[in-house]
């Protein structure tokens, strides 16, 4: 990691948004939204806020390539892990098996 | 071992150097790298979890939204402005100590473990009320299994389960389980984060970090940030995900 050293100022504002993030999802889970929106839009507020996290608090944008590596690697295998589970149990009974 | 390979390092070293780097940002990148790696096996680990709550509330949606909303959204949301905060104050602690100013760093670290502490505090009182409202899953509390009382149509006490059509108790305590499980694995990985974090404290009164060596902080730093990640999903998903039927399930 090169010796970048982020200025609290740049903590500061990722604060503020996380907090405003925060709001808006607390905001928004009242509200109805049509089919699974809810949970769409909710985890793309806890998506943004972890990316903030990620970025600022933990440096990963000052950060060596091969630390985004082993993030991207991280999010890949967690990729594989819901998707072949997910389309696992939502295809159960397409097929005519005893 | 020949003279040419011997220490490129000249004049003093730093006394925290270990012989196999170069030089302390090269020892500062392996310890980052380390840790990181270390996170991912942790995002294995809650990954499975929150793929065992995804798979689940997709099977009983009506039984899981009723359960979430029975849990405090006050106290899950004062958690999650708590343990923002204490991401920004660990952050503040890396800077200071980067900049040199010891004294401000361990504030700040003290600052962090003072607001996990009030984390933890507000998890145990959620954990008592359900203990309270006999929401405990299994035999987990010997002689007090789950077995919450279901309101009836009208009622509005809040201690009492709302049961919309479609939603069974069994179902509601499959939501408790991986509630438990899930909280209860993240204050765990809290506890541990201030063990952490107390044994840094110390260390930094000691003096052992400076602009030159401040890796372990920068490396706690990382665990107790992903920690709040951790919590930054979970709360949306356990607290928030019937809220937009609250009015309609009762």
């Amino acid at each position: 990691m090169s010796e970048h050293i982020v200025q609290p100022r740049v903590y500061i504002a990722i604060f503020l948004v996380l907090m405003a993030g925060t709001g808006l999802t607390v905001v928004a889970a009242f509200r109805d939204f049509p089919g699974p929106l809810n949970a769409v839009v909710a985890l793309t507020i806890a998506v943004v806020k972890a990316t903030f996290v990620v970025l600022y608090f933990m440096h990963v944008r000052y950060s060596p390539r091969l630390i985004w590596l082993v993030i991207a690697a991280a999010l890949f295998w967690m990729a594989l892990l819901f998707a072949l589970t997910i389309s696992d149990y939502s295809t159960r009974g397409w097929l005519p098996v005893n | 071992m020949p003279e040419e390979l011997t220490t490129t390092h000249e004049a003093a070293t730093h006394p925290a150097l270990q012989h196999h780097f170069e030089n302390m940002e090269q020892q500062r990148e392996a310890g980052t790298l380390g840790m990181w790696v270390f996170l991912v096996t942790e995002m294995m680990f809650f990954g499975g979890m929150f793929l065992a709550y995804t798979l689940y509330r997709y099977k009983y949606p009506e039984a899981f939204a009723a359960a979430s909303n029975h849990l405090s959204i006050y106290l899950g949301g004062i958690n999650t402005v708590v343990l923002i905060f204490s991401s920004f104050t660990m952050a503040m602690a890396v800077f200071f100590t980067q900049v040199g100013k010891r004294r401000n760093s361990i504030v700040c670290l003290l600052l962090t473990i003072v607001l996990g502490a009030t984390f933890l505090g507000i998890k145990a009182v959620e954990y008592k009320d359900k203990y309270r409202d006999s929401l405990i899953p299994g035999q987990l509390i010997p002689g007090r299994p789950f077995n919450p009382e279901v309101a009836k149509p009208g009622e509005t006490d809040e201690h009492k389960l709302h049961l919309p059509p479609g939603a069974t108790v069994k179902n509601v305590e499959l939501f408790f389980w991986i509630y438990f499980a899930m909280t209860g694995m993240h204050a765990l990985h809290m506890i541990i984060g201030i063990g952490l974090l107390t044994t840094m404290t110390i260390m930094a009164w000691r003096g052992r970090f400076g602009p030159e060596y401040y890796s372990p902080i920068e490396v706690s730093g990382l665990y107790w940030h992903f920690v709040d990640i951790v919590w930054i999903f979970l709360f949306p998903l356990l607290y928030l995900l019937g809220r937009h039927l609250e009015s309609r399930l009762g």
